[in-house]
């Protein structure tokens, strides 16, 4: 019987939920066992090159770019995780949310303190940049997700309890010190 | 002679008033003496006034007036609540305490327990309806627990993980909230506030008047400090105030982040009778 597969991606996120799936420390090594790597930065497969069992979603929605890449992943994935406050709820990047776009751009390329040689006040409007959207979106609110692991990173016993609990289709367990916000 | 009786007369008035205070002593002792009998007859009495009453078929015993909250608690049953201050006068704004009595859903908080009732608490229906108001209060505010100085010490937060939240049910909102930090000593975090009437109830200067009031209406209902008031407040009383509040509304200044994860209130132990 082949591996249940999986793919994983960073949207508006740090990778911090990647390095808490790396936390997981020599469990690594029965993950490896127990599952293959499609589309992630993990292996560095850019694009899917199969349909996979399980996608697991780092950070929220901020531009275009991060919702063709979600949608890209909800027709290649069976189940969909997000994983973490940002995907959940759009943590940080969410802070700009009720300030108009307008006024965000204009901090961060003309206004604002870290602005440095901007003399000519360019804007960034490559047509090949993503467009950037009126606001963050958590992931539910732009596809249908499955299931969702709290936290910031989520705590990495969490993570690797959730994709035991997938691949072998037992309940999963949740004890209380594993399910935390922060 | 005129120095003799000057020193005559000061001792005599001197004896006069050790001779009155023994008098005053001596009443008072009797004073206490009936006042201690007549508080032992109150408290034989109120304890045969216990009224009795069931929470989940638990037979429990409550004084003469309590609310059921506080009466749950003193039989060591746990109702989960966020509002609510022992001996500070009920709001029922939260609703998280809604118990259920003879079919009809009430705040525990502000229901007075009558004799023989029996009390719905830890039942499916009203583990979801708590959950879904948490669920509501987590999407009407911007909750962001990753960067709240009272996550792991937030009654909010620990309501959540006692629910298993793991996504609110309903859309996030994102409203805009101002902040007000012109207080010496609290700021006032606006995105995080549940408008729970903690701080307006619980706080008073030596003249009765509150510290904090609620403005504006509806929608737009915000948590408002009085400068004039609160202009001379203490860093212990601006510690209470953080402490009082559930969430991470009002933070008392300078203090920021002072606990490592794992070693705060609710890190390893769920809300319950015990860490409330």
């Amino acid at each position: 019987m082949s591996k249940p597969i999986v793919a994983t991606t960073s949207l508006a996120g740090c990778f911090g939920c990647h390095m808490s799936v790396l936390d997981i420390d020599d469990r690594i090594l029965k993950l490896i066992d127990l599952v293959e790597f499609n589309k992630s930065p993990i292996d560095d497969i850019k694009t899917f090159t199969k349909q996979c069992d399980i996608g697991l979603i780092e950070g929220g929605c901020c531009n275009s770019e991060n919702v063709h890449v979600l949608q890209d992943f909800r027709k290649n994935c069976k189940i969909l995780v997000s994983v973490g406050e940002c995907a959940i709820m759009g943590g940080l990047p969410a802070m700009r949310n009720g300030i108009p776009v307008e006024e965000c751009i204009q901090e961060a390329y003309l206004d604002g303190p870290t602005v440095g040689n901007n003399t000519d006040k360019v804007l960034p409007n490559d047509e090949e940049l993503p467009m950037i959207l009126d606001r963050v979106y958590p992931c539910h609110e732009v596809v249908k997700i499955d299931y969702h692991l709290p936290g910031c990173p989520p705590r990495a016993d969490l993570i690797w309890e959730a994709l035991v609990a997938l691949v072998t289709g037992d309940e999963m367990k949740l004890p209380y010190e594993v399910v935390k916000f922060d | 002679m005129s120095i003799f009786k000057k020193l005559f007369g000061k001792k005599s008035s001197i004896g006069s008033a050790v001779e009155k205070k023994e008098e005053v002593k001596i009443e008072a002792t009797v004073d206490s003496e009936t006042k201690i009998e007549e508080d032992k007859e109150i408290k034989h009495k109120a304890m045969s006034e216990k009224i009795k009453f069931t929470i989940d078929g638990k037979e429990c015993l409550a004084d003469k007036g309590q609310n059921v909250l506080d009466a749950a608690l003193d039989n060591g049953v746990y109702i989960p609540f966020l509002c609510h201050v022992r001996g500070v006068k009920q709001a029922g704004s939260c609703r998280v305490c809604n118990v259920k009595v003879a079919g009809r859903t009430m705040t525990a908080c502000t229901t007075p327990v009558a004799p023989g009732m029996e009390v719905e608490n830890e039942t499916a229906e009203l583990t979801d309806l708590r959950k879904a108001i948490i669920e509501a209060l987590f999407v009407e505010g911007n909750h962001f627990c990753p960067a709240c100085e009272k996550s792991g010490n937030c009654e909010l937060q620990a309501l959540a993980y006692k629910f298993e939240m793991m996504v609110p049910r309903f859309p996030y909102e994102f409203p805009q909230k101002a902040i007000d930090a012109d207080n010496d000593k609290i700021m006032i975090e606006r995105n995080r506030c549940i408008l729970c009437k903690r701080c307006v109830r619980s706080f008073q200067d030596d003249q009765g008047r509150s510290y904090f009031a609620f403005n504006k209406r509806g929608h737009e209902l915000e948590i408002k400090i009085d400068q004039e008031v609160a202009a001379n407040l203490t860093d212990e009383k601006a510690q209470e105030i953080m402490d009082t509040c559930p969430v991470g509304a009002l933070l008392k200044k300078e203090k920021g982040f002072d606990e490592p994860i794992g070693t705060r209130k609710f890190d390893k132990t769920p809300i319950g009778c015990d860490n409330i």
